[in-house]
């Protein structure tokens, strides 16, 4: 008895807070999701519907098998960029709509806590859906794999995980202070994200400087460089070359995640300041 | 002035209707200044097709005057109607229900709830249009979608479109009525619904290119007809270059369209009726899931 009341009595701090915090909001992403099985189904369907209405096209086109194969893996890699818009960027929004917002602002851990756990819970739950689009997309349409490297291969799946969710750390916080356009505006820059990252063709087929102007994506050369390394002729349609593309993205990890703390900084002292910022306003 | 219940009823009818078309078009544009609405309505659209655009150019090395291309780009263009105008019929129930939490004030209104949300849907209409306007002028004016205003046949063009609003506002209601009755992924029952019928419709390729045994689910599905009409009355050269619905002139078209279109109605208003009455009966107007 008394060593439980010693426990409830412990306070944790600093690192030990941090990452309680970030397993605690990461919980109900990697556990709680995978309870509602009927998720799984739509937040499969929805991208396979997606993918086998462009494999079709491409069918209709007569395009080379590749093209279909980077349709598969483009749908895959959609999965992560739809959590990251609307279950990382959207996501402070909706928890001040909920009402949350404000307890997790009062309470001793850090936002960044919250987010860096809301980020490894989405990506972990989406690597299961991403999975199973593969796999699926594979079995329906015959794409062939040569991975060379996997380990390099994982390793690029990785960091560009990394920049992601770094990215939609950072629109957590803006899209807060978007206020109520936070829907809109993540609704708005679905598709041209989904065009200008080259997620149903190689990201060469556009002009050169779009292609480089949307490699701040990360989902852009990521995508471009897994494709060079799962595909046997994916080298021959790459943007770049893989060590120039993992380099950027590096580089785009950093930035992000640097800006992610910064802008929740700034949110925070806002919320402090104003006292309005955790209003829901319907 | 008739007083009599039927002139009352087409009254309530219509008010619930009208005013139901400015509400939502207000939700749907009043979020932000017109600027960035203007922005918002040709970004989505244009990003959407250039999609295509960008996976045709590359295959065919831009060879824009295959007729494939304009079958594919009217066919997305008008498919943006499909999922706003269902969603914006169903999705009023949810928004309604857990969001302003004012259905419950609805039902006990003297207003016509199923017009009130067709209402919703014609805002969804309406906001399509603009999308739809803008997608096809970029075609018409970049892409060479060969589209000759003076040889195209308006008359098909506008009663296609109007039987297919019909068509597609009665789907909708017969997804509300699931809305209101389900209590897990209502908000996602219109992107599911058109993300699938999407595949069976000879949207963006010709239903050949489905499995064979796919191919009857196409048929059955009035939006093929009302896509290939939309397509035809803009760019007749389509109908000729595949062979899907080649064997049906426009008038035959407008009567398998019809005769869907009143077949949904029917079913609609059937499914909607029961699910109203068994919401009702459950207490489920003004429950909130919070999902």
């Amino acid at each position: 008895m008394s060593k439980n009341v010693a426990n409830v009595s412990q306070k944790h701090t600093g690192w030990r807070l941090f990452w309680q915090s970030v397993i605690a909001r990461s919980y109900p992403r990697i556990i709680g999701q995978q309870r509602e099985a009927s998720w799984l189904l739509f937040e499969v369907i929805m991208p396979m519907a997606s993918v086998i209405a462009y494999v079709l096209v491409y069918r209709a086109l007569k395009a080379p098998q590749e093209y279909v194969s980077f349709v598969v893996l483009g749908g895959a890699m959609s999965a992560f960029w739809m959590n990251v818009l609307w279950s990382m960027s959207t996501q402070l929004y909706w928890e001040k709509e909920q009402g949350n917002l404000a307890l997790y602002i009062m309470a001793p851990n850090s936002m960044m806590s919250i987010l860096l756990g809301m980020a490894l819970g989405g990506m972990v739950a989406t690597i299961l859906r991403a999975v199973v689009i593969v796999l699926l997309g594979s079995l329906m349409f015959g794409v062939h794999y040569v991975v060379v490297s996997p380990f390099v291969l994982f390793a690029v799946l990785l960091i560009s995980m990394v920049a992601l969710y770094g990215l939609g750390m950072m629109f957590a916080s803006a899209f807060l202070l978007f206020g109520r356009e936070a829907w809109a505006i993540a609704d708005m820059i679905t598709e041209p994200v989904n065009l200008v990252s080259g997620l149903y063709f190689p990201i060469k087929s556009l002009p050169f400087w779009i292609a480089a102007a949307a490699s701040i994506i990360p989902l852009t050369l990521g995508l471009d460089a897994m494709r060079q390394l799962a595909f046997p002729n994916g080298f021959k349609l790459g943007f770049l070359t893989t060590r120039v593309e993992i380099f950027i993205l590096v580089c785009l990890s950093v930035i992000f995640l640097a800006g992610a703390k910064l802008l929740l900084d700034y949110t925070e002292k806002l919320a402090i300041r104003e006292g309005r910022l955790t209003e829901a306003r319907r | 002035m008739d007083n009599s219940p039927s002139a009352v009823s087409r009254s309530e009818a219509m008010r619930s209707f009208k005013i139901a078309t400015w509400l939502g078009w207000q939700i749907t544009s009043n979020w932000t200044d017109p600027f960035l609405f203007a922005i918002y309505s040709i970004i989505r659209p244009i990003s959407r097709a250039a999609i295509l655009v960008v996976m045709y150019g590359v295959i065919t090395q831009g060879n824009f005057t295959n007729p494939l291309f304009p079958y594919i780009y009217l066919g997305n263009a008008f498919y943006t109607y499909v999922f706003t105008v269902m969603n914006g019929v169903s999705w009023a129930v949810i928004d309604d229900r857990e969001h302003y939490k004012t259905l419950k004030y609805m039902y006990i209104a003297p207003i016509r709830i199923p017009f009130y949300l067709l209402g919703r849907g014609m805002a969804g209409f309406l906001t399509a249009s603009l999308s739809v306007v803008i997608t096809i002028l970029a075609g018409a004016l970049f892409l060479h979608v060969s589209i000759d205003p003076l040889h195209a046949n308006w008359l098909v063009f506008f009663v296609a479109l109007f039987i297919g609003v019909i068509m597609l506002s009665m789907m909708g209601l017969l997804l509300a009525a699931v809305c209101l009755l389900v209590a897990r992924h209502a908000g996602s029952v219109a992107e599911g619904v058109s993300g699938v019928l999407f595949l069976f419709c000879g949207a963006i390729y010709p239903l050949e290119v489905l499995p064979k045994w796919l191919q009857p689910v196409g048929f059955a599905n009035p939006i093929t007809y009302w896509l290939e009409l939309m397509r035809r009355s803009l760019v007749g050269s389509v109908a000729q270059a595949f062979p899907t619905l080649a064997r049906f002139n426009n008038l035959e078209l407008l009567g398998i369209l019809l005769g869907l279109t009143v077949l949904f109605t029917a079913l609609s208003i059937f499914v909607f009726r029961y699910s109203d009455r068994l919401a009702r009966e459950r207490g489920l107007i003004d429950r909130t899931t919070n999902y």
